[in-house]
């Protein structure tokens, strides 16, 4: 017969061993029990309200005590960064590629004009471009280079509007219209910060907010022209409703139109009106790059008088906004901040990066959320339309360089003024739309198909220019 | 034998009290972390780990919301093959999410699209049935995984929960 089971006889070690791995087994279950709460507690609390925000709060630093987070991204658009067309390092344009420095000449961006740096130097940057130390500039051009809506505000408020909540968007309005006509150097007394957290975000709600006055007038009147907008259906819905008050995107327009409205309160084309240098978005007939300049012709704005040329032409400021709005991204409800502000995750917290830069630099958070291609791939995507559109716009740098050139000869060769006078106008034409594509910070990304339209009419028109200084413009039509 | 009959009895009583702690963390962690619910079809569950929240508000407003939840589409339907799915499925998520080392933005493994693509052709075999044998389609690395197959969600990739955010 068998003998029975016995416990004595199992050796000593045994119990030992079978001890050490209940002791492990413990504390690893501890560990992940430790490691699950960590997670849940991180998903039930973003933010701790360290310091109470209110809107005199301009330093980014007070706020990134609440949002850490946000506030090391933010930090982080110090860094300088090259991508193939663009991207953070103020590399000079016009040195790059001098064909620039005929176009602008006579204009102050013929002695200046640099690749933007991150949005950590856009004061400092303004204050040091030989564009302002070389040239007389308005206030005007803070509106979108510093935190300025608490200065706006206490300029309204001196000049008796009342202080208080209620007329806090009429005082911050008369502020705006102020400081517009003040001279540059002035104005950028009043202001400390570059963009701010409470240019984008209410300090009590955290909500996304429009805070600009030219921004919040040139949405009202681009609501209020007739051309289409398929990718702001609120504007679309304002309009259907008929038109009641005014079209307030702070109010009417959904969170995902406000990503891309914050960044579209300064990516524009923009000029200064009147003496008063009222800065004004030109969006009466919509955001294309003809509507717009139908506008300016009606109202026969000129940026200068080219100085080789005398034909009045226009600048293009960086219409990132307008020509967004004519891609498939934006038909696709695809907001800025989307692509330039991706949700990225830290721990179990989803926050979006505020690190604002070229998706380029980015891709596995910018474009592989939607599109499930690698990175690689979607990196040669963009080269290809970037590549493009860059050939084409070299193509029509040379037209309006030509064109510029064959006016100057025509006119030291005393040439018949309606020749020139064509030809001049032109320009005007070619120019804008050269400079329309080239001022605008994707390299014909933001609207491909858009950018090659625009950059095709611009060749078109300069060799037209040329030609009509040759052809007896009287015969011909 | 006989030399050490007093020590054993003791060490059988620690081992056991060891045990016990054990059973008992064990049980506690599993109950605080709704392991239970992961034995259940509740969508719920998913979100457990907040890494899924993207998934689980873009399928509230999608067209297969009122026919199809998570494990309808991303667990095969026979029993057994369920519970082993969801057995190894588990394990890779939760060493995953603890150790946090996956990829980001989350994306599916080729084990994990053949089951999507055989649960679409489940339910609607009788409409797909001649289509499914055509041309292959390629995954994100350039493989060949579905060779003589058409993915269904190359196409219709907003049915299930549309995009992650």
């Amino acid at each position: 017969m068998q003998p029975r089971f016995n416990l004595k006889s199992i050796p000593l070690g045994a119990y030992f061993v079978i001890t050490g791995v209940l002791i492990f087994a413990t504390v690893g279950v501890l560990l992940l029990y430790q490691n699950i709460s960590e997670r849940q507690r991180e998903a039930q609390q973003a933010a701790f309200q360290v310091v109470k925000l209110s809107e005199d709060d301009v330093d980014p630093a007070t706020w990134g005590q609440n949002y850490p987070y946000q506030y090391d991204g933010y930090k982080r658009t110090v860094d300088i960064e090259r991508t193939r067309y663009g991207g953070s390092e103020a590399f000079s344009k016009i040195n790059d590629d001098t064909r620039w420095k005929s176009i602008f000449n006579g204009y102050a961006f013929g002695v200046d004009y640099r690749e933007e740096r991150g949005h950590a130097y856009m004061l400092i940057d303004q204050r040091d471009t030989e564009r302002v130390k070389l040239f007389k500039q308005p206030g005007a051009c803070l509106h979108c280079h510093g935190s300025v809506i608490p200065a706006y505000y206490k300029k309204g408020v001196e000049a008796g509007v009342p202080n208080d909540e209620a007329h806090r968007p009429e005082a911050i309005q008369k502020g705006f219209e102020l400081v517009n006509s003040m001279p540059y150097t002035a104005a950028t007394q009043l202001v400390d910060h570059p963009i701010t957290c409470s240019d984008c975000h209410d300090p009590k709600t955290m909500q996304l907010r429009i805070t600009r006055p030219g921004f919040l007038t040139g949405i009202n009147v681009l609501a209020n022209a007739t051309d289409a907008v398929p990718h702001l259906p609120s504007i679309e819905r304002w309009r259907a409703e008929g038109k009641k008050g005014n079209y307030d995107p702070n109010t009417m327009a959904s969170r995902q139109e406000m990503r891309s409205f914050v960044c579209g309160q300064c990516h524009v084309e923009y000029y200064f009106k009147g003496p008063e240098k009222l800065l004004t978005y030109p969006w009466q007939n919509g955001l294309k790059v003809e509507q717009i300049e139908a506008y300016y012709d009606s109202v026969g704005w000129k940026d200068w008088a080219h100085k080789d040329s005398g034909a009045n032409v226009l600048k293009a400021q960086h219409p990132e906004f307008e020509m967004w709005s004519q891609g498939v991204h934006a038909r696709s409800g695809v907001a800025c901040a989307d692509c330039h502000m991706p949700y990225q995750r830290v721990g179990a917290v989803k926050v979006s990066d505020h690190h604002v830069r070229s998706p380029l630099l980015n891709v596995n958070n910018a474009c592989q959320t939607c599109h499930k291609f690698s990175e690689s791939e979607m990196q040669s995507r963009v080269a290809i339309i970037q590549d493009r559109t860059k050939a084409l716009m070299t193509r029509a740098e040379e037209a309006v360089v030509a064109l510029i050139a064959d006016i100057k000869k025509a006119q030291t060769a005393g040439g018949a003024a309606d020749k020139i006078a064509k030809a001049q106008a032109l320009q005007r034409k070619a120019q804008w739309r050269l400079d329309f594509v080239a001022a605008e910070n994707s390299m014909g990304f933001h609207a491909p198909q858009e950018a090659a339209r625009i950059l095709g009419e611009a060749i078109d028109y300069a060799r037209q220019g040329q030609l009509a200084l040759t052809q007896d413009v009287t015969a011909s039509r | 034998m006989k030399k050490r009959p007093a020590a054993h009895p003791l060490l059988l009583a620690i081992i056991f009290a060891l045990f016990g702690i054990l059973v008992g963390t064990g049980g506690y962690t599993f109950i605080y972390a709704k392991g239970y619910s992961y034995l259940s079809n509740d969508p719920q569950a998913c979100v457990n780990c907040h890494i899924m929240r993207g998934e689980y508000d873009g399928w509230q407003k999608a067209s297969h919301h009122g026919a199809a939840t998570c494990n309808d589409c991303h667990v095969p339907h026979a029993l057994i093959p369920k519970y082993l799915t969801k057995a190894e499925n588990g394990y890779a998520h939760s060493r995953a999410f603890t150790f946090q080392d996956f990829h980001e933005p989350i994306e599916m493994r080729d084990r994990s699209k053949q089951i999507v693509l055989d649960n679409c052709i489940e339910c609607h075999k009788q409409m797909v049935s001649n289509l499914t044998a055509s041309a292959g389609t390629f995954s994100q690395n350039g493989t060949d995984i579905h060779r003589g197959q058409v993915d269904c969600i190359q196409c219709h990739r907003g049915v299930g929960h549309g995009t992650t955010d």
